[in-house]
Formats: C-alpha cells, sequence, structure tokens
C-alpha cells in the first residue's frame, strides 16, 4: 500500500481521463434521451483530449514556439528537446477540437430529423412507435 | 438497461486502469510518444521552415496532408447538415407574420401571400419578442473587435499560439454573436446561405489548390519549396509563406463551416428568427 500511493499520484492525469471517459460510456448505453446520448459522446471526447494533451507534458519545458528565433538568420541557433512540450498531441488535438464540433452538429441535426418524424427525443417511445408501424 | 449499461462501464474502466499502470508517469520527458518523433520536429522545424511556431508548422506543413483531409471532413459535416435540415426536412409555415417598423403593428397573411421586402416592413415569427437594446448594442460594439482579433490569429498563426482553425472559430464566433444578439434573419440579411456554402468550398479549394499547384510544379503534394520561384523566395521561407495560404483556407473553411452549422441547427432549417 505504501508504494500504491505514489504510482496513484505520478499517474493522476490517467484517473481523471479514466472517469471522464467511463462518465460519457454510460451516459451513451444507459440514458434514454437522445441528446443526453449526444452530451456522453462529448464528454468521452473531451477524455480523449485531455489524455492526449497530457501525454505530451514534459516537466520543465515551456510551450512548442521556439523562443529567440524570429526570422532568417538564426536557424543556427541550437534547439534542445527537452526544452519544450511535445507538439504532437497539440496539433493531433486541434484538428480534433473541430472536428469534434462539426460531429455534435450532425449528431444534433439527426436528433432534429428524429423529433420531427416521431415527435420525441425518447428512445424507448420512439422504438414503440418504430415496431407499432 | 441501466444495470447492463453500469457492468460494461465498470468492466471498461477497470481494464483501463490496469493498462495505465504499463503507461509513463505524468510529465515524463523520456516518455516514449516524447522520445521517437517529436523531437525532430523540435529541433528541426527552424531549418526547415523558419517557423518559430511548432504546432503551427507540424500542423500544415509535416502533417498538411491530415488537415487537409480534416478540413474536408468538417466542410462535409456542414453540408450534412445543410442537406438534413434544409433540404429534405424543409416545411414553409402557412401564415406568415409581418411587422411594420415605425408603427410596431403586425399584420398577419394566410397561406401564399407574401409582402414585397421593403423598408417598412420586416418578416417575424408568431413568437416575437423585441430584442434587447442594451444586449444589441453591446454586442455591435464588440463584433468588429472580436473579428480584427480573429484575423491577427489567423496572420499571427507563425509567431504565437494561433492559426486557421482558431482564427476561424472566432470568426464565426463572431457572426454567432450577432445571431444570437439580433435574430438569425438579420445575420443570414448580412452573411447570405449561397455565400456561406461557396466560402465554404472555397476554403477547402485553397488548401488542396495549394498542394495541387506544388503537384504542377514538379513536387510533392503539399511541399510548399516547389512554391519558392513563384514567391520570389528561398525555399524555406516559401513553406512559411506555403503554411500560411493554407491557414487561411483552413480558416475561410472553419469560420462558414461552423456559420451554417448554427444556422441550420438553431432554426431546424427553416431559416427564421432562431434561438
Amino acid at each position: 500500500m505504501a508504494e500504491l500511493i505514489p504510482t496513484i499520484i505520478a499517474k493522476y492525469n490517467y484517473w481523471i481521463y479514466i472517469i471522464l471517459m467511463m462518465i460519457g460510456l454510460y451516459a451513451m448505453i444507459a440514458k434514454n434521451n437522445l441528446v443526453k446520448k449526444i452530451v456522453g459522446m462529448s464528454i468521452f471526447q473531451t477524455a480523449i483530449i485531455l489524455f492526449y494533451v497530457s501525454i505530451g507534458v514534459k516537466k520543465g519545458a515551456t510551450i512548442p514556439i521556439l523562443e529567440g528565433v524570429h526570422g532568417h538568420g538564426a536557424a543556427h541557433q541550437v534547439v534542445h528537446a527537452a526544452d519544450y512540450v511535445n507538439p504532437l498531441p497539440h496539433v493531433l488535438m486541434l484538428t480534433a477540437i473541430v472536428v469534434g464540433v462539426s460531429t455534435l452538429g450532425v449528431a444534433l441535426a439527426l436528433a432534429i430529423r428524429i423529433y420531427n418524424r416521431y415527435n420525441t427525443l425518447e428512445e424507448d417511445e420512439i422504438l414503440a412507435q418504430i415496431r407499432k408501424e | 438497461m441501466k444495470i447492463i449499461g453500469l457492468i460494461i462501464t465498470i468492466i471498461t474502466g477497470a481494464f483501463l486502469v490496469y493498462a495505465a499502470g504499463d503507461f509513463p508517469a505524468w510529465a515524463d520527458p523520456n516518455s516514449p510518444a516524447s522520445t521517437y518523433l517529436s523531437p525532430y520536429y523540435i529541433e528541426k522545424t527552424i531549418e526547415d521552415t523558419s517557423v518559430p511556431n511548432i504546432v503551427t508548422a507540424v500542423l500544415a506543413d509535416y502533417r498538411g496532408f491530415d488537415t487537409m483531409f480534416e478540413t474536408t471532413v468538417i466542410f462535409s459535416a456542414g453540408l450534412v447538415c445543410f442537406i438534413l435540415l434544409r433540404i429534405i426536412g424543409r416545411k414553409e409555415p402557412e401564415t406568415r407574420h409581418y411587422r411594420h417598423i415605425l408603427t410596431g403593428v403586425t399584420v398577419r397573411l394566410k397561406e401564399g401571400r407574401k409582402i414585397t421586402t421593403s423598408e417598412d416592413f420586416e418578416r417575424i415569427d408568431d413568437l416575437w419578442t423585441p430584442p434587447d437594446l442594451i444586449i444589441k448594442t453591446g454586442c455591435r460594439l464588440l463584433i468588429p473587435f472580436l473579428q480584427i482579433f480573429a484575423l491577427y490569429v489567423i496572420a499571427h498563426g507563425h509567431y504565437s499560439p494561433g492559426g486557421g482553425f482558431q482564427g476561424g472559430v472566432i470568426l464565426g464566433a463572431s457572426i454567432i454573436l450577432m445571431s444570437i444578439s439580433h435574430d438569425l434573419r438579420t445575420s443570414v440579411e448580412r452573411m447570405r446561405e449561397k455565400v456561406v456554402a461557396i466560402l465554404c468550398a472555397v476554403g477547402v479549394l485553397i488548401y488542396a489548390g495549394t498542394g495541387a499547384l506544388c503537384l504542377l510544379l514538379g513536387a510533392n503534394f503539399l511541399d510548399y519549396s516547389a512554391l519558392a520561384p513563384m514567391l520570389h523566395v528561398d525555399p524555406i521561407a516559401a513553406r512559411s509563406h506555403g503554411i500560411l495560404i493554407v491557414e487561411i483556407g483552413v480558416g475561410i473553411a472553419v469560420m462558414t463551416t461552423m456559420i451554417w452549422i448554427y444556422t441550420n441547427i438553431s432554426s431546424a432549417g427553416k431559416y427564421n428568427q432562431g434561438l
């Protein structure tokens, strides 16, 4: 138990992302309302974004914008990789955030169409109406 | 269903917790994610592209192909919202309401009849409420500064946090703010549906067209150093300029997609007064 607590503290970012992701997964499976399911999907996406960004962090490093190398002629300056955080997760998540908003839009558009057709957003009522037809 | 969902969630969570035991500790400089590819980007970006912001350089140059298809994805998402709500699900209301602006008299017309658009009458919904003066004036003051800031974020993306995605979202937010504070008809009048659709496609076209231009000039797809003779700069600076061109395309596409999705969803494809 004594060696378990430092491990838990050293990896706290993973515990937060797992909790968030499971909240989203539970909402997607167990909630009856379609909009609540979409909200769960958004929480799931946020958990993945948090996971990626937390992977890129390095202790004692700064944001991935090079300092004091503006313009030409400064290219010979030596840059150490340990001084800057990993830029790759930032790039991946930058596009993922915007794509996430767009897919959220598509999901909401589908929900509006379903509401127009069945006059409800509750999953069991929609299924009952489909079975009756 | 709730019990099954809870069991599935707990089992998945347990697997993830078990797997997290093998992950490197938080902020470990020697973690696998930070040791293979990213040191190359950090050390070589300034030599290869002369762009100090590594995120921008990786986004639009090293991983330009990926970003091009991300832009295509958001374009198709906007298109899907438009098709689902505007083309398939469109229903014209049977009666139309018009308001005489000077006197505030509301006129109700039966189906099929219209008042030709004039400056005296504006079309309103049956649930119309007058827009709040304080919010209207405040947002009117705020919107130009938002747009200037968005242009700064796009144009200065090489040297500070920013770029096409962020600037495009701020530009889109300024138009969305107008449609919230006034009403949707005002903002659609400023930025017509057709303009939004065409600009969205133009944004993607700028990106893909820059790539195709490089192909025509004899280099690989999206290898901006081929643009050097056209821009009268050396190949390294040409890569930095190519990134700017592509970011402008991304900015246009993202801005119009945000406006397109918002206008379609907030009015369920009817383009009435909105939220």
